[in-house]
């Protein structure tokens, strides 16, 4: 299963599968969130969305020395915090920034793509797709 | 729950000497609970008895509430200031992005005092507050292209909150606001001049924090909760789907819609700027303020042709809602939608408040009307009714003041008309231009006893929509329950929740709310702090010189027809006489 972008001329810009994905670990605020909510340039111009595509062979794992981050067969990435020593290569190597990244602990937020958001999207931007 | 509640630290900020600190003060947040509850308290520490509002020494207060970041619709930050427009209690509430970032940026309140040598603009990071130099855009005509440049300047895109004046707010316009994310305002009693006062353009705030809560599954259930009510309730759903506008037609037709200065109250052509045809023709895109699903900020996409040349447009999005209908729209006699979007626009660009913007140039037309003015007081502009180029050109000419004429309507329509006559159709109430809502006299009432001088203190308009057209309350009746349901709204404002929730955070849920976020506070507890943060607000009024007595009430408000009938002067002295009882 992976989440997918339906359509994201319909998001609003609320925020709330950023809450969600938070929520997921326990937590409020924003700090455990791997989805990403911002302006094209302005509340104005709309929305991107910038997740986890959940790529086939993933430059993130691929450019992990540690072997922290490796790639998921049924989609996605899967971390090993404990093999994670925060060198933050991942960030740099996902061109759509979808490396998010937890400040409390200086390790990478990925989507592990568990749906949790998509009950909280009001609009049916996002969905958990086969 | 981890070692330091980062919502209970208060950033002090000296514009002075480009210093700040932060300190922690959890004794007042957990007594006060946050938003205006706090920011009275440090109003009243900070700010100097007898303080000219637009003086250094005088505070801006930022305040946050302690659901902001863990539940929805908590969105708002309150500010409080003392106020240039009525020299007294200055407050106003923003929606946006302003509170999650504040939250994220690790504070519940901020506190600025001072002035900058030069044009600055904060930026506000985590645990950093940078002081950069705002020269270049000092005095830029349009607050679109400042807010866009700091937006391009500075980092943390969809983490951020940017806070900005136009030009009304630099040339201190009394009733300036500070825009925030282009379409939220902090309007009303001129926060913007404040900022001007200080040479601070604007505020950059961002962060990513994370919120423990005091027990996980809980938080979650009550989260979904709360979340399914804002996405399920009517009334939500009204609010996402016609938005505010939705009220035009209904208040037209209960003859409640200020026109032309309230000589009418109802709008011939009302229809073509209803929410009704503004969504049909109109509407571009709805969004929402970080953590809220509702989505209730309705941007219509105005498309123009250009004189010069053919197949040549520009396309501009224009934020609308019932308030900037009424006061740029019915208030001005103006139904054109295009000629309404484009003076929304224009007030938008400098930064003034809407709805004193509005009443002011309403006031200026009729004096015009009754030949009290002349072209020669307006710089050349025969005012009439309607004309949406002409007031586009007011605009302007009030903000910057260049005779003695927009000098004295840029401090406000009381004081203009104390100056040039007219006091009787000059539309404020508590020196502060009417809201649309010309509902009987529970409404009247609302204006003059509400401690923010905002129409949504207490609803009063909704007692004359229930109450009054049915079985009449006496004066007394009426003002009990406008402080009772002030006291509320002080609660929900300390949670810093949009009033548009109120149907949702209940006394039960804002108490199961505040439990998850580590307060402990009975329902009766609530309350009375509500009504207490109510008589604090009201000991800053007298503290600052107001008196019931002083209150100029409009004869206008008498003579226009209204839905009850009931508006007298009788009953507002009555009621007026009955809230100085009770209020001490």
């Amino acid at each position: 299963m992976k989440l997918s972008i339906i359509d994201a001329d319909r998001c609003v810009g609320c925020q709330s599968c950023m809450f969600a994905c938070s929520r997921r670990t326990g937590k409020a605020g924003l700090t455990n969130s791997s989805i990403m909510i911002k302006s094209k340039g302005g509340i104005e111009t709309g929305f991107i969305i910038i997740v986890c595509s959940s790529c086939s062979n993933p430059p993130c794992a691929r450019v992990c020395p540690t072997g922290a981050l490796v790639a998921n067969p049924t989609g996605g990435v899967k971390l090993d915090p404990d093999k994670c020593n925060g060198c933050g290569f991942c960030r740099e190597a996902c061109i759509i920034d979808a490396v998010h990244w937890d400040t409390d602990n200086e390790k990478p937020e990925i989507c592990v793509q568990c749906g949790y958001c998509v009950p909280f999207c009001p609009h049916g931007v996002i969905e958990l797709v086969k | 729950m981890s070692t330091e509640n980062t919502f209970h630290r208060v950033l002090y900020i000296d514009l002075n000497k480009n210093s700040f600190e932060v300190k922690n003060r959890e004794e007042l947040f957990k007594k006060h609970i946050g938003g205006t509850g706090v920011a009275i308290r440090l109003l009243h520490e900070e700010c100097p008895e007898g303080v000219d509002p637009l003086a250094p020494e005088a505070p801006i207060i930022l305040a946050i509430g302690p659901l902001t970041g863990i539940f929805p619709l908590a969105s708002k930050t309150v500010a409080m200031f003392k106020s240039p427009l009525t020299g007294n209690l200055g407050e106003s509430h923003v929606g946006g992005r302003s509170a999650v970032a504040i939250r994220m940026a690790g504070y519940g309140a901020i506190v600025i005092k001072g002035k900058s040598k030069q044009p600055i603009y904060l930026s506000i990071h985590d645990n950093k507050v940078f002081f950069k130099d705002a020269t270049t855009i000092w005095q830029m005509s349009s607050s679109f292209t400042a807010g866009r440049i700091i937006r391009q300047k500075e980092g943390n895109s969809g983490m951020r909150s940017i806070m900005r004046i136009g030009q009304a707010g630099e040339n201190m316009v009394s009733y300036a606001a500070v825009t925030t994310e282009t379409y939220r305002h902090f309007g009303r009693l001129g926060l913007g001049a404040v900022f001007g006062s200080k040479l601070l353009k604007g505020i950059n705030i961002s962060g990513k924090s994370s919120v423990d809560v005091a027990d996980s599954k809980s938080f979650r259930k009550l989260y979904k909760k709360i979340y399914d009510d804002a996405v399920e309730q009517p009334l939500m759903k009204k609010y996402h789907d016609l938005g505010t506008a939705g009220n035009v037609l209904t208040l037209n037709e209960l003859d409640s819609l200020p026109t032309k200065n309230l000589r009418h109250s109802r709008l011939e052509g009302v229809e073509n700027i209803s929410g009704e045809n503004l969504a049909k023709n109109f509407l571009g895109r709805r969004v929402a303020c970080a953590h809220c699903p509702v989505g209730c900020i309705h941007l219509a996409a105005l498309r123009e042709p250009s004189e010069h040349e053919e197949h040549f447009y520009k396309t501009t999005m224009v934020g609308y809602d019932f308030e900037l209908i009424y006061a740029l729209g019915s208030m001005l006699g103006i139904s054109k939608p295009e000629s309404m979007l484009k003076l929304i626009d224009q007030v938008e660009k400098y930064g003034t408040d809407a709805m004193s913007t509005g009443v002011v140039m309403a006031w200026a037309t009729e004096m015009m009307q009754k030949k009290k003015i002349s072209t020669e007081h307006t710089d050349g502009l025969a005012l009439k009714w309607g004309d949406g180029e002409t007031y586009i050109k007011m605009v302007k000419k009030i903000v910057l003041q260049e005779n003695d004429f927009y000098k004295a309507l840029a401090k406000g329509v009381e004081y203009a008309a104390d100056i040039y006559g007219g006091k009787e159709f000059a539309m404020s109430f508590g020196k502060n231009e009417m809201a649309g809502y010309h509902t009987g006299p529970a409404g009247y009432l609302g204006f003059l006893l509400g401690a923010r001088h905002s129409h949504l203190d207490n609803a009063g308009y909704s007692i004359d929509q229930t109450d009054m057209i049915n079985v009449p309350l006496t004066p007394p009746q009426v003002v009990d329950k406008l402080i009772k349901e002030e006291g509320l709204r002080q609660l929900l404002s300390s949670l810093t929740v949009c009033f548009f929730s109120r149907g949702i955070y209940k006394l039960d849920i804002i108490r199961q709310s505040l439990q998850t976020a580590g307060y402990n506070f009975t329902e009766e507890e609530l309350t009375k702090l509500g009504q207490d943060i109510y008589y604090d607000k009201y000991k800053f009024k007298f503290r600052e010189g107001f008196k019931f007595e002083d209150l100029h009430v409009p004869k206008r408000i008498y003579e226009t027809p209204d839905l009850t009938g009931l508006i007298t002067p009788e009953f507002i002295k009555e009621g007026l006489e009955y809230a100085k009882s009770k209020i001490i």
